[in-house]
């Protein structure tokens, strides 16, 4: 069972967070600060597991990914493979080829800004991978197949509505 | 509601407006701009227009995951925002939804319907929204609510779909077991289709489900092999292996079959992940096949090899797991293993660690640990006190096994808490403590290593270690007999510094101090005593001899260090150091008592001392600290009176003057030394409850008379109960409970309103009184003689423990170890399985049974099947609620028994129908099902809900042969 999956910045800032279970604001936020309180005090080049049960309770363990300015954590039990989880975040062919993956491929080459401000299609993404919690598909090109669906429809729906009421909306017409 | 303006409606901001402008923001006006954002969604939210709503509840779900603004308040409107007929709209709201509401949010059974109806729709994302939304935040009643529409959805034809529902399944069963009886058998089908992700949801669902309760999946093991066989998707394999880890300790045959699959895909297979499962499957499993674990050792060798640090980390982590039973594996990889100990890598470094202290042993132990210690002084804190508490688990496992000499250990304890960093004053305390008590031999050495540890000024200062130094006091004043020096440890107890101690410490060295204060005069008196019948001579009062029966011989001399001792005592200076090396040049180790007397005035200095240092503290707020210090004080007071008198009456009325006090000082010297041995953690349940003691009986009866009184009346009554016998106490509450026999809700609450005001008489509430009548009181007039028996049991325990229980043969000259009986390390608690698992798995059982049933009699008629079934289920639903509890429950009482029941059953299976193949086998049983079912079917439908787990469940259990 994954418990959890986090963006987060090099300066701690949250750019994603899943929590698959309910938490409150407040501790998602002490949550996460205790995350990447242990992420940053991490040399470089080292393994990328952690044991977290001081944070997330017994049986919890963390993988993290390195990329550019962003971390990539997902927070997970006993019933998640370490590497197979590892393999869910990175390209790792012949493995499974998830997260950053279908990241880059929606995104042609993702960075911060493109996370930043495709709140909306990354959860999308995530939800196709992961649902409540389990891991439900691991090709990107299924990931993919589903969420250019999802935005097609998303904008089959909005078009309903001939005047674009937002001002960036406006702008782009 | 003001209305909107114009510009507002037609010029909002939408969410890549609201991340651009928090991105311009200084971190100084964010929380201004972010007030007035929120103010701005407050505003739009309430608006009727759809897409104004939807965009500002977006912004809102935004700034609560990235921001962590609270978005309880919206939880109506994204409600609002999943009812509209527009794909986006939903999205959003769903999204919302699910990120946050809670078990307790008003408004979550308002989805009910809308779920329904999207979970009907006919567009898949629709459909798939709604799941992962039921997924995230079903509750009971959602669940219950929708369980036969995720059912349908389970068939649908799209794989996308069938697999979202799968995926809801687990939130499903969690919430409301009975699902099962609906969805279960869909789910084991799903099995065996051919679709790749439908399969690996599917086993990803019961790899949760065996991890909380496996055996109800061991009759699935047939399916999970076939896939561990076929399946070409790493991610399925590793899913299957893990379930095989949690279904092989529970049938043992099961191993023999898996090995060689797992073998095989462990030498095939390029994924590092499923080879590190399959490592990890066999070294957790399957410890008894050798070659299986020679092919794992082989490719740990390969993990540790890599330079990838992750691999490294899983290897140790795998080699770590068999260390307890295959050391060897650990040996192979000695250099590895020591190299890695000052890997980079905190993961590794750890890894290396426990393999590092695996490897030791009763010889090397010594060389590890002062490499260890060593080591830790020169590496980070946290990793330094990793370091020392392994050392520290390592040595005190059962009850100090690998320690031979334990003068050498407590003094790498000693060692361990002057390291800098160190931490564990906890572990460090405890151990002093029980090394104190279970081994005799090493006490003169634990006095002296506590002894330097007490002079150190320095350690007072460092919080972690003020446990430790509790247990230092404690030694100290508790065998301050094998101590060369009292005068000078009552000086480090009473140091000024020590007010840096937190209160209940500083009532130890209160204690300690009173403790060593008794020894001093003791032995004086006792000197004096010798001397005035065996030496009259006056002249040689200075070179006082020995107590004749202490006396070694070496008795006189250390009488210069007596001189040195005076002054210091009244300057009462505390420059210890000049003191540390006093008593090192001597050799073996001799004690106080043995090597010098202790003078009149160094007596009265002590005094003095004592009454200087522990008089502020008699009026110390803390009340054990103030408790101690006066009765201290008042001890000194009476022994004063002896000794302040100048030296010249004391010779002539020696004996009359001093004959209080020293009476006194006899009593409570023997008071404390007498010996504290360590006692079981078990030791007060072997107490034997005495057999005319009814208290309970007694209790349970008031509760049945008064039994809708929360708070029974006999609480407020049973004060007496347990001390003045109970016949009084029945009649009493009898007529209480008379009184209370009137089912008055008005006395109920004047009752409790009484007990909330006077709570102070009142015993806690139930649940702690009826145990604590289960022991006999300590003074009970009618039930004495038990209770002398209780303590002469437990008086006999200590003895035994003190005197038998030492370890038997050890060819080594180790110290005596105390032991207790048995293992006391922590009771055993055979803990039944939780009630809310029991219901799943009671579940569970039924439907595999049934479902086998049903899966036989589907291949013999086919099309009688779906049909009866699905309404046999449907039926069962209906039924569940009523029905379940009370069916289930006394079937669950005794698992053992009946699965021994079940064993014999297989067996006799399995030789009828050896050489069958593996569907014959199962037909054969599920005809065999069927056929009962059919015979209950004219029956009464509640009736044959009852019956059903009877003939059922003696089924579950059995793997069919094949396999095995």
């Amino acid at each position: 069972m994954i418990k959890a999956v986090l963006v987060i910045n090099t300066q701690g800032k949250p750019r994603l967070t899943k929590f698959y279970g309910f938490l409150t604001v407040e501790k998602q936020q002490e949550l996460i600060r205790s995350v990447f309180g242990v992420l940053c005090s991490r040399a470089e080049k080292v393994s990328n597991f952690m044991e977290v049960d001081s944070i997330f309770g017994p049986d919890s363990r963390l993988v993290y990914k390195h990329y550019a300015t962003l971390y990539f954590i997902f927070v997970f039990d006993s019933s998640e493979n370490e590497l197979a989880m590892l393999d869910l975040i990175q390209v790792n062919p012949p493995a499974f080829q998830c997260f950053v993956e279908t990241l880059d491929k929606c995104f042609r080459n993702v960075c911060e800004l493109d996370i930043v401000f495709n709140y909306n299609k990354l959860h999308s993404i995530l939800d196709e991978i992961i649902s409540g919690g389990q891991v439900l598909e691991t090709s990107s090109t299924e990931i993919m197949r589903a969420v250019e669906e999802i935005s097609k429809s998303e904008s089959a729906s909005n078009s309903i509505s001939i005047v674009p009421k937002t001002v960036s909306g406006w702008r782009s017409r | 509601m003001a209305s909107p303006s114009l510009m507002d409606t037609l010029f909002q901001r939408g969410l890549d407006d609201i991340i651009k402008g928090v991105r311009h923001q200084q971190s100084s006006t964010e929380s201004i701009f972010m007030s007035r954002v929120i103010e701005e969604i407050r505003r739009e939210i309430k608006s009727t227009d759809l897409q104004t709503k939807s965009t500002a509840l977006q912004k809102l779900t935004y700034l609560n995951s990235i921001h962590f603004i609270d978005m309880s308040w919206a939880s109506f409107h994204a409600i609002e925002c999943i009812s509209s007929p527009a794909f986006s709209h939903k999205k959003i709201g769903y999204l919302a939804i699910s990120q946050s509401f809670s078990e307790s949010t008003p408004v979550i059974l308002l989805i009910s319907n809308q779920l329904r109806k999207d979970l009907k729709s006919g567009n898949e994302f629709e459909v798939s929204l709604a799941l992962d939304c039921l997924s995230r935040i079903g509750t009971v009643d959602l669940c219950r609510d929708l369980a036969s529409e995720v059912f349908i959805l389970m068939s649908s034809s799209k794989v996308f779909i069938r697999k979202k529902a799968i995926g809801v399944v687990l939130r499903l069963f969690e919430k409301y077991p009975d699902a099962v009886r609906v969805c279960f058998k869909k789910l084991v089908e799903s099995l065996e289709g051919s679709d790749s992700p439908i399969v690996s949801a599917v086993v990803g669902v019961f790899c949760e489900l065996s991890a909380k309760d496996p055996r109800s999946y061991l009759p699935l093991a047939p399916e999970f092999y076939r896939i561990l066989v076929d399946s070409k998707n790493n991610w399925v394999l590793i899913k299957v292996l893990k379930i095989f880890v949690k279904l092989a300790p529970l049938e043992p045959r099961l191993a023999k079959r898996l090995v060689e699959p797992i073998c095989d895909h462990m030498r095939k297979t390029g994924a590092k992940s499923l080879v590190f499962e399959c490592i990890r499957t066999v070294v957790t499993s399957f410890t008894e096949y050798e070659s299986a674990m020679k092919l794992a050792a082989e490719k740990i060798r390969e993990f540790l090899m890599e330079d990838d640090p992750n691999l490294k980390y899983l290897g140790l982590h795998a080699i770590s797991i068999m260390a307890p039973k295959h050391l060897w594996a650990v040996l192979e990889n000695k250099d590895v293993v020591i190299q890695s100990l000052s890997d980079e890598d905190p993961n590794i470094k750890l890894e290396s660690l426990r393999l590092v202290m695996a490897m030791a042993s009763e010889s090397n132990l010594m060389e590890t640990c002062r490499v260890l210690v060593n080591y830790a002084l020169k590496s980070d804190p946290d990793f330094c006190n990793e370091i020392l508490g392994s050392i520290l688990s390592t040595c005190c496992q059962n009850v100090y096994e690998v320690i031979i000499d334990f003068d050498w250990y407590v003094s790498l304890l000693g060692e361990m808490s002057r390291i800098p960093n160190c931490k564990k004053g906890e572990e460090i305390e405890n151990q002093l403590i029980d090394i104190g008590m279970r081994v005799k031999d090493v006490r003169p050495e634990l006095v002296r290593i506590a002894r330097d540890l007490l002079i150190d000024p320095a350690l007072l200062g460092n919080p972690f270690l003020h446990r430790l130094l509790s247990a230092a006091a404690w030694v100290c004043g508790e065998y301050v007999e094998f101590s060369r020096n009292p005068v000078e440890l009552m000086e480090a107890l009473l140091q000024p510094r020590t007010s840096l101690l937190p209160s209940s410490i500083r009532t130890v060295y209160v204690q300690s101090a009173f403790k060593i204060l008794i020894f001093c005069i003791h032995s004086y008196f006792l000197q004096k005593e010798d001397m005035t019948s065996e030496v009259s001579d006056l002249a040689s009062k200075r070179e006082c001899s020995e107590s004749s029966d202490l006396a070694t011989g070496k008795a006189l001399v250390q009488s210069d260090q007596d001189e040195g001792f005076n002054p210091r005592e009244s300057n009462q200076s505390y420059e210890y150091p000049s003191v540390v090396d006093t008593g090192d040049g001597q050799s073996s180790t001799p004690t106080f008592m043995e090597k010098k007397s202790l003078m009149h005035e160094s007596i009265v200095n002590l005094l003095n001392l004592m009454e200087l240092v522990l008089s502020p503290l008699s009026s110390s707020l803390d009340v054990e600290i103030q408790e101690r210090a006066c009765n201290v004080l008042g001890f000194i007071e009476l022994v004063q009176q002896e000794f302040s008198n100048p030296l010249i009456r004391k010779e002539a009325n020696l004996d009359r003057e001093e004959v209080i006090a020293s009476r006194v000082v006899e009593w409570v010297h023997d008071g404390f030394s007498e010996e504290l041995g360590p006692v079981s953690v078990t030791a007060q349940d072997r107490v034997p409850i005495p057999d005319e003691l009814v208290l309970k009986e007694n209790l349970t009866d008031l509760e049945a008379i008064c039994g809708g009184v929360e708070l029974p009346a006999p609480g407020s009554f049973s004060l007496t109960s347990p001390y003045y016998g109970e016949s009084a106490v029945f009649s009493v509450s009898n007529l209480q409970a008379e009184e209370d026999s009137e089912p008055s809700t008005e006395s109920t609450s004047l009752l409790t309103e009484h007990r909330k005001r006077h709570e102070l008489y009142y015993l806690p509430s139930e649940k702690n009184k009826i145990p604590a009548n289960d022991y006999p009181p300590a003074n009970d007039p009618s039930s004495s003689i038990n209770t002398n028996d209780a303590t002469e049991d437990l008086v006999k325990l200590a003895d035994q423990s003190l005197v038998s229980k030492r370890k038997p043969n050890h060819a080594k000259p180790r110290p005596v170890v105390v032991k207790l009986e048995e293992g006391e390390a922590a009771p055993v608690v055979s803990k039944k399985p939780e009630l809310k698992d029991d219901l799943l798995s009671g579940a569970i059982h039924d439907i595999l049974l049934g479902n086998e049933a049903k899966a036989a009699s589907s291949q013999s008629n086919p099309s009688d099947k779906s049909s009866s079934k699905r309404k046999g289920k449907a039926k069962h639903v209906d039924l569940l609620d009523s029905n379940l509890a009370v069916g289930e429950q006394p079937n669950h009482e005794n698992p053992s028994s009946r699965r021994s029941k079940h064993r014999g059953d297989g067996k006799q299976k399995s030789k009828k129908s050896k050489g069958k193949k593996n569907g014959d086998g199962r037909e054969d049983d599920g005809e065999k099902e069927s056929q009962k079912i059919r015979d209950h079917h004219g029956r009464h439908k509640s009736r044959q809900r009852a019956d059903a787990p009877i003939n059922v469940v003696p089924q579950t259990p059995d793997i069919p042969d094949y396999l095995l």
